[in-house]
């Protein structure tokens, strides 16, 4: 099975007055996973129905393998789509929800497909379950092996994990990558966690107001962010006063370069608290407020004149940065926003 | 202390039962007077199991009997036909006429029969005029008649599940508008559909005013015409279309309660699969 490209063309669709869907475009790669991220009513999960054909676009072009499904129904779209809880026909098995589509389409090894699917995602041991003898995550993988089992042209997840507790979460999302990459459907994804979005997409879409403010790999997103807004969505940031001068900004004593030319001269600098770095020093400019242990790596409150910093460090260097400590903050040269 | 609760358990006890007792007398002696009233001819209840004899002693009240019951079939079938995907369309695509739909339905609940029949009359002498006298024309009336009851129970079993997502699914993965209703929705709501046609054909079993008052006939209206000759068969077959009435009842509630006792099963199941662990494949 190989992937097909989807473009998306100038989508427009209003509610009332809200603009769900700005002129939004938005083009897939055949095979590519993308994960469309952005606050809630940010229009991301509008474009993925308008993409399945269960919402219409007042205008906009749909584009599947290069043809234009923007007309079709729902029905005859070949998406396979996977919602955020709930969506398994609750008079079925597990494996006769698997069996539904391929029925539909007058398969004939139906079964031995659906047996294959649910194997695939791990739970052929429960084909005989009715959904509600089975746990959320449980369900989700079977919605899964139900979407992928028409072989769909198309693979389409809306927040598929928001139901589920973190644990079974983490371990779902990794499984999804893992069966996309062998299967090899072009997937959208949405989400409203950065963390899911990042972890495992190819490339995400960070959409706003009903338009994309940037679509380029997790790293370039995380890294180099295109406009404030993506900056500060995604990951935690600091939000620092600065100086402009020239092509760099002045925050905290040190000079970092600018992503993007600012306008004004003195300006709020975004800064990711895995750059600020923290040393115990007892003439420094800062002082510990506070620590919050996080696993392997930790997080510590600085207060710098009027100004909060939290920076992020090793958890073996919390011992020496106990609240109250004099410490120097310094920043790491990396490229900045500014909001 | 003791002492005061168990007085008061007492006096508790003491009421119940005495209503219970009140009430069983007062439901139960027309009961027992029906039953006494109508052996007191010998030949009545023989007469009323066997259908050729009952039809030639008869005719009016044979007529009746199989008026009432197609009546009561088609006015289920013609209900569940226009009242579940109207009701499911109205979830899916208009959720926000869904409190007018209601209190359409509800409607005819609030206007007494007699007044109906006013607006009726002349919309049947138009039906008389298309489709002729037949008693089945009373249908189109009891299908208004019957609303508020099915609407409740087809709506109670459409909040029970999620037709939104379920249809979306469904379509999504290639099903029309009609397999849809058929394989899916259908069967999640089946208790609700059957417990709407069983209080359909109860109360159209029991309907004397429209038809009386259209000049059509059915079981009530023979039953009535029959009082005036043969009073102890009157009171047997309305005995008879009572305990059938009851027994559609009954059935509704073990519906009802089989459900009910069906996902307490349910609920041990799930015990299982919370034990075992996410798979880890």
């Amino acid at each position: 099975m190989t992937g097909v490209a989807v473009q998306l063309n100038g989508l427009r669709r209003t509610f009332g007055t809200v603009h769900a869907l700005d002129n939004l475009d938005l083009a897939i790669e055949p095979g590519e996973f993308v994960a469309l991220l952005g606050p809630s009513g940010c229009g991301k999960t509008t474009a993925l129905r308008v993409l399945a054909g269960l919402e219409d676009a007042d205008s906009g072009q749909v584009l599947v393998g290069g043809q234009d499904v923007t007309a079709l129904p729902a029905n005859r779209r070949d998406m396979g789509m996977v919602f955020q809880a709930y969506s398994l026909f609750p008079h079925l098995t597990a494996l006769a929800n698997v069996t539904f589509g391929l029925s539909l389409r007058g398969r004939s090894k139906s079964l031995n497909r659906a047996k294959e699917m649910l194997e695939l995602v791990g739970i052929a041991q429960f084909a005989e379950r009715y959904p509600h003898q089975l746990s959320g995550g449980q369900q989700q993988r079977v919605a899964l092996a139900r979407a992928l089992a028409i072989e769909p042209s198309v693979l389409l997840l809306d927040e598929p994990l928001s139901a589920l507790d973190a644990k079974v979460r983490v371990q779902l999302r990794d499984e999804i990558r893992r069966i996309q990459t062998e299967v090899g459907t072009t997937t959208l994804f949405v989400t409203h966690d950065q963390e899911e979005a990042l972890a495992v997409a190819d490339r995400v879409g960070v959409m706003r107001a009903g338009k994309l403010e940037q679509l380029a790999a997790p790293a370039d997103i995380y890294l180099t962010p295109a406009t404030p807004f993506v900056a500060e969505f995604v990951g935690l940031s600091n939000r620092l006063p600065g100086r402009v001068v020239g092509q760099e900004v002045e925050v905290l004593g040190t000079r970092l370069p600018l992503l993007a030319p600012a306008t004004s001269t003195t300006v709020t600098a975004l800064v990711r608290p895995e750059s600020v770095q923290v040393t115990p020093e007892t003439d420094g400019n800062g002082k510990v407020l506070t620590t919050s242990f996080l696993g392997p790596i930790s997080k510590v409150t600085i207060t710098v004149g009027e100004v909060l910093v939290v920076a992020q460090v090793a958890t073996d260097r919390l011992a020496s940065l106990a609240p109250g400590t004099a410490v120097r903050v310094t920043l790491q040269p990396v490229p900045v926003a500014i909001a | 202390m003791a002492g005061v609760i168990a007085r008061r358990a007492r006096r508790q006890r003491a009421f119940r039962w005495t209503v219970l007792i009140v009430l069983g007398v007062f439901f139960v002696l027309p009961f027992i007077a029906m039953i006494e009233f109508s052996t007191r001819d010998s030949t009545t209840w023989p007469a009323l199991f066997n259908w050729p004899e009952l039809s030639e002693r008869y005719p009016a009240l044979a007529e009746g009997i199989t008026a009432s019951l197609l009546q009561a079939a088609l006015t289920a079938l013609l209900m569940l036909v226009l009242l579940v995907p109207t009701a499911v369309w109205v979830r899916l695509r208009l959720p926000r006429l869904r409190r007018l739909i209601e209190f359409l339905c509800l409607l005819p609940l609030t206007i007494p029969a007699i007044v109906l029949v006013v607006g009726l009359a002349p919309v049947y002498a138009w039906v008389t005029y298309f489709l002729g006298g037949s008693s089945l024309t009373l249908v189109f009336a009891y299908t208004i008649l019957v609303l508020p009851y099915a609407y409740r129970a087809i709506d109670a079993g459409l909040s029970a599940i999620d037709v939104k997502t379920l249809a979306e699914a469904a379509r999504s993965l290639g099903a029309s508008w009609a397999t849809v209703m058929w394989r899916v929705v259908l069967p999640n709501i089946r208790s609700a559909v059957l417990s709407a046609a069983f209080l359909s054909v109860a109360l159209v079993l029991g309907e004397f005013t429209i038809a009386s008052l259209l000049n059509r006939t059915n079981l009530q209206v023979a039953i009535n015409f029959l009082g005036k000759s043969s009073a102890t068969m009157s009171v047997a077959v309305s005995l008879t279309a009572l305990l059938l009435a009851f027994v559609l009842l009954l059935l509704l509630s073990l519906l009802g309660g089989r459900r009910r006792s069906g996902s307490t099963v349910d609920t041990v199941a799930t015990a299982a699969p919370v034990a075992t662990k996410e798979p880890a494949a």
